[in-house]
């Protein structure tokens, strides 16, 4: 017994936030969901360790947001549109964020998006109907 | 009586709002996606709906991981945006229709949806930017709203067939409502994205553009796949694609197509528009 594995467990690079992950990552995730009141953003931003002290975030974690290493805190249970929500703090956007699950820069990482939807208006002329071609 | 009078989809993604809020509609960048609305605004405005369904997800505001409702709806009179934890300003509150609401929450259960009702629901980004791209031009919202909340931020998610056949109890919740009122509904977010991982960043024009013709007129395409098959291709938050099925469940068979757009990328998305209206 124990955690059911799931055939979405072999996406590659894809992190599905299921049970499992939210199990470990509630600590973490219940914190960065604290920053929605100003207040609290503001006790985070003077003191970020005591902080996640306080959330029981385990050392990992803390380390983690500490860091800024969000793909770390992927594998550590955080749930992107909450790690979002501590990108602010480093300035960062979800942008800045996939950049740095690639290793690459957020040009480099604007520029991936771009050349993924390339071709688009030839597909919705040869489609037919669209607005806009 | 109560009618469904058009089905719309539109994409949600924050950067929209910031876009909105820093005025860069006309920017290079914007220009196209914020164009693809125009047509949609026009027709809204001469048809002048009383109430609008959104279908969207709730990204951590109103919901936090502690308790997470699958389907879940607004039963109250007015539903406020709040801050997010990015401090961008907020929107004047949204006016909801208690009643309406209740009467759906009860048609919805007794065929056997099984709906969170909330009296006091926070509308984030997911209901906001929708409403923003349909209705900003207004000085106050020319709608009232029903936000209607599906979890597609913690599997396990509900599938996009359930989604759909949601959207037929909708319907039938709605039109059984003796008023006459004019309803839109609006299924929200989509359409490829993933944000996370190392596979952020995909977008798949040729499965968005099967999305858009699916919801059009061959629904089963998109519901008879399974949530690890739409991911594959969408990417894991491009499985808010299911929402649309809410809104084409609650059209008939058969519809008209009023207006479609699609631009990508949008921030890190694939974003499509449609405007259908009943066929029959």
């Amino acid at each position: 017994m124990g955690w059911q594995k799931h055939d979405y467990d072999s996406i590659p690079g894809t992190y599905v936030f299921d049970g499992k992950r939210s199990n470990s990552g509630y600590n973490l995730n219940r914190m960065a969901y604290s920053f929605i009141h100003k207040n609290n953003r503001d006790e985070f931003a003077a003191d970020m360790d005591a902080y996640c002290r306080k959330y029981n975030l385990s050392d990992e974690q803390r380390e983690a947001v500490l860091a800024g290493d969000f793909l770390k805190l992927m594998h550590l249970g955080g749930n992107v549109y909450y790690l979002a929500k501590i990108a602010v703090f480093h300035g960062l956007t979800v942008q800045d964020a996939g950049a740095a699950f690639h290793g690459i820069t957020t040009e480099e990482f604007k520029q991936l998006l771009r050349d993924n939807a390339a071709g688009f208006e030839n597909k919705l002329q040869q489609e037919g109907g669209y607005w806009h071609g | 009586m109560a009618k469904i009078i058009a089905g719309l989809t539109t994409s949600h993604i924050p950067a929209i709002g910031n876009a909105i809020a820093s005025g860069l509609e006309q920017d290079e960048y914007w220009k196209r996606f914020f164009d693809g609305y125009e047509p949609v605004k026009k027709w809204l405005d001469e048809v002048k709906p009383d109430l609008a369904i959104v279908v969207y997800n709730d990204h951590g505001l109103n919901f936090f991981l502690n308790q997470v409702p699958t389907f879940a709806m607004g039963c109250a009179d007015q539903y406020q945006n709040a801050d997010e934890g990015w401090g961008i300003p907020l929107l004047q509150p949204f006016e909801g229709d208690a009643a309406f609401s209740w009467h759906v929450a009860e048609s919805l259960i007794n065929q056997g949806v099984d709906m969170c009702t909330c009296q006091e629901m926070l509308v984030d980004h997911g209901f906001t930017v929708p409403m923003q791209l349909f209705w900003r031009h207004h000085d106050n919202w020319p709608v009232k709203t029903l936000p209607f909340a599906v979890n597609t931020v913690q599997h396990p998610l509900t599938s996009a067939k359930r989604c759909f056949q949601v959207g037929q109890a909708l319907r039938q919740a709605v039109e059984s409502y003796p008023e006459d009122m004019k309803v839109v509904i609006i299924g929200t977010g989509g359409l490829s994205h993933q944000l996370q991982g190392e596979r952020s960043g995909l977008i798949d024009v040729e499965y968005d553009v099967a999305c858009i013709n699916s919801v059009i007129d061959n629904p089963e395409w998109l519901y008879n796949q399974s949530n690890t098959e739409i991911m594959e291709k969408a990417g894991t938050e491009g499985i808010e694609v299911i929402m649309w099925m809410v809104m084409r469940g609650a059209l008939p068979e058969k519809v008209n197509v009023l207006h479609k757009h699609y631009h990508a990328p949008i921030s890190n998305t694939g974003a499509g528009v449609l405007l259908l209206t009943p066929a029959e």
